[in-house]
């Protein structure tokens, strides 16, 4: 029996054949956990029969600020290009969705912690200028830890061109979902993440701006159990719903093909 | 900090001789004048001696120097007939952002600005200047008021973020800076951002896309505070070595952002910095602002909008292979 066979549970501790696990989409079949997907997994479960197209895939960092902190961020680039065999943080890419042409972007927290620097706001920036082209919906799969600090202000300045790039989807009036994957964090849930037409999320991801320690020691007050959870947010109506990962595909297609008006 | 490192002790001759200046303006007594303009000239001589080697660091000091011009102050000094308007018609009112209308040199503008409090009384009341969601939202209630009327919009940053509470995120802190950053990109006035001391992070962002996004040369804006950086990359903030070194890293300066085009034009400050001579300081952005929205009035709606984007969407660094 080789080990890699068999997985831990991270929340029911189980322990688990690992085909159940990624046949069930990652979720435990024990105890309904989410395991976090990259992005390759996202884009595969959900665009049609798994089959899309990769575009603007290679885009990669710079480190225009020469930041070191215990390491070179340029060291820290490269070491994460190798563990997770991607160029960044980001991943698009172009298929159907019910048969309807879309685009999707999806990040990868496995890559620095899905945090945004030029180029995952890029990347966003042109996949929206690809569904403005091509006249399709967006679909955004954020999954973040926030804006990365070691490219400074250009980081932040990423929460601004993405935010403005989708001022021009509603002008278009072309569709974007967003799909907000644990966990959606700092300043990427306040950019794009809160800026679908329809916002969804699945079951216990985090959703917030501030970090749950930030938020503690600033009111010197415990957190109530599920703050900043999807179903916390849904219930403060910044989600349109909470969905879990079998119904997430089919949730999606539905809105594009209300909002679209494809009975079909 | 070392006793070197420290502006606020680095500064103390300049405070000396500005202290005097006020005292012989308050006697008003004969030959004042060219008692004052010598003073004047030890200041400069004084700061010739520390501004070329100003570290990050001590940018950040300046920037949250108690005595540093807040925004009512500049609205005060600026405009006339200030009309402060209250609310974000949701929730509730926000003091941490001041916002209403004012004549700025014969046209009617929108201003909104974030303002930190003086006292320890009125820091509590504005919550340090840390906006909560309705203040976002008042922010663009005013702007669309503002474009409604077709006013041009100052908005004047000055925070070390947005608050971080229970409430807050409840509320929809996220969204609601989200929602600005999005509509700020479509109001069809003219937009002028000033950074008059410190640009923290998404909160000053909310209200911080502009036609023209300008900073005083001695304010800050930075993806995330020296001290907050170092918590979360060196997990120590108590050590100000490494903050120090987190500000440095951060390169958090006017002139940094400028060379990378992220911000549009630097305000030159007096010597010593904007709180040792606030009419001074009050002088020279007025200059600018007026020249920037006599531009931003010129140009047709369509071209400003596209050139507004355009600069935004440029802003990154990579490499395509
Ligand atoms: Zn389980």
């Amino acid at each position: 029996m080789s080990a890699n066979l068999w997985t831990r549970c991270n929340n029911c501790q189980r322990i688990l054949y690992k085909e159940d696990i990624l046949e069930n989409l990652s979720v435990c079949p024990a105890c309904g956990f989410h395991f976090r997907l990259s992005a390759s997994e996202r884009l595969a479960m959900l665009f049609d029969d798994g089959q899309f197209d990769i575009v603007d895939h290679n885009i990669q960092s710079l480190d225009p600020l020469h930041f070191v902190d215990s390491q070179p961020y340029s060291g820290r680039l490269e070491a994460y290009k190798r563990k997770t065999d991607l160029p960044e943080a980001a991943v698009t890419a172009i298929g159907a969705m019910g048969g309807i042409r879309t685009v999707i972007c999806a990040l990868d927290f496995a890559f620095m912690g899905g945090s945004v620097g030029s180029v995952v706001g890029e990347k966003i920036v042109r996949a929206t200028e690809r569904a403005l082209a091509g006249k399709t919906p967006l679909i955004v799969v954020s999954v973040s830890g926030g804006m990365r600090m070691q490219e400074g202000l250009l980081s932040l300045m990423q929460m601004a061109r993405t935010s403005g790039s989708l001022a021009k989807l509603d002008q278009a009036r072309l569709p974007f979902i967003s799909i907000l994957a644990d966990p959606t964090s700092g300043g990427t849930t306040a950019s794009w993440a809160m800026l679908g037409d329809i916002n969804v999320s699945e079951p216990n991801a985090f959703v917030g701006f501030a970090g749950p320690v930030v938020i503690e020691q600033t009111i010197k007050v415990k957190l109530p159990k599920g703050f900043q959870r999807s179903e916390f947010v849904l219930k403060h109506g910044f989600l349109d719903d909470v969905v879990p990962r079998k119904a997430l595909r089919p949730f999606v297609i539905k809105a594009l093909r209300l909002l679209l008006n494809r009975l079909q | 900090m070392t006793k070197t490192d420290d502006f606020y002790q680095l500064e103390k001759p300049i405070l000396q001789l500005k202290e005097q200046i006020d005292e012989i303006l308050l006697a008003g007594e004969p030959g004042a004048a060219a008692k004052v303009d010598g003073l004047r000239l030890e200041i400069e001589k004084e700061w010739a001696k520390i501004a070329p080697h100003l570290s990050p660091t001590q940018i950040v000091q300046i920037a949250r120097h108690p005595k540093r011009p807040y925004s009512l102050e500049y609205i005060a000094a600026l405009m006339t007939d200030f009309m402060e308007l209250h609310g974000d018609r949701r929730f509730a009112d926000d003091p941490a952002l001041v916002a209403g209308f004012a004549f700025f040199k014969g046209r009617t503008v929108a201003v909104v600005g974030q303002q930190k409090g003086r006292t320890t009384r009125e820091r509590l009341d504005r919550n340090f200047g840390q906006m909560n969601p309705e203040g976002y939202r008042k922010a663009l209630r005013i702007f669309k008021l503002a474009e409604k009327f077709g006013h041009p919009i100052v908005s004047l940053i000055d925070t070390q973020g947005a608050y971080p509470g229970l409430e807050s995120e409840e509320r929809g802190q996220a969204e609601a800076i989200a929602l600005n950053l999005k509509t700020m990109f479509t109001l069809r006035v003219p937009i002028v951002c000033l950074v008059i001391g410190e640009g923290g992070s998404g909160g000053a962002l909310g209200i911080g896309i502009g036609d023209q996004v300008m900073m005083l040369e001695h304010s800050f804006y930075s993806v995330i505070s020296p001290e907050g950086c170092a918590a979360i990359l060196w997990k120590d903030k108590s050590d100000p070595a490494i903050v120090r070194q987190a500000a440095e890293n951060l390169h958090l300066r006017a002139q940094d952002h400028l060379a990378l085009g992220l911000i549009d034009t630097i305000i030159p400050e007096p010597p010593g910095g904007a709180h040792v001579d606030p009419e001074a300081t009050f002088k020279i952005v007025d200059k600018h602002l007026d020249e920037a929205l006599k531009k931003l009035e010129g140009k047709p709606v369509e071209e400003m909008l596209e050139e507004r984007y355009a600069k935004f969407r440029k802003m990154g660094v990579f490499v395509e292979k």
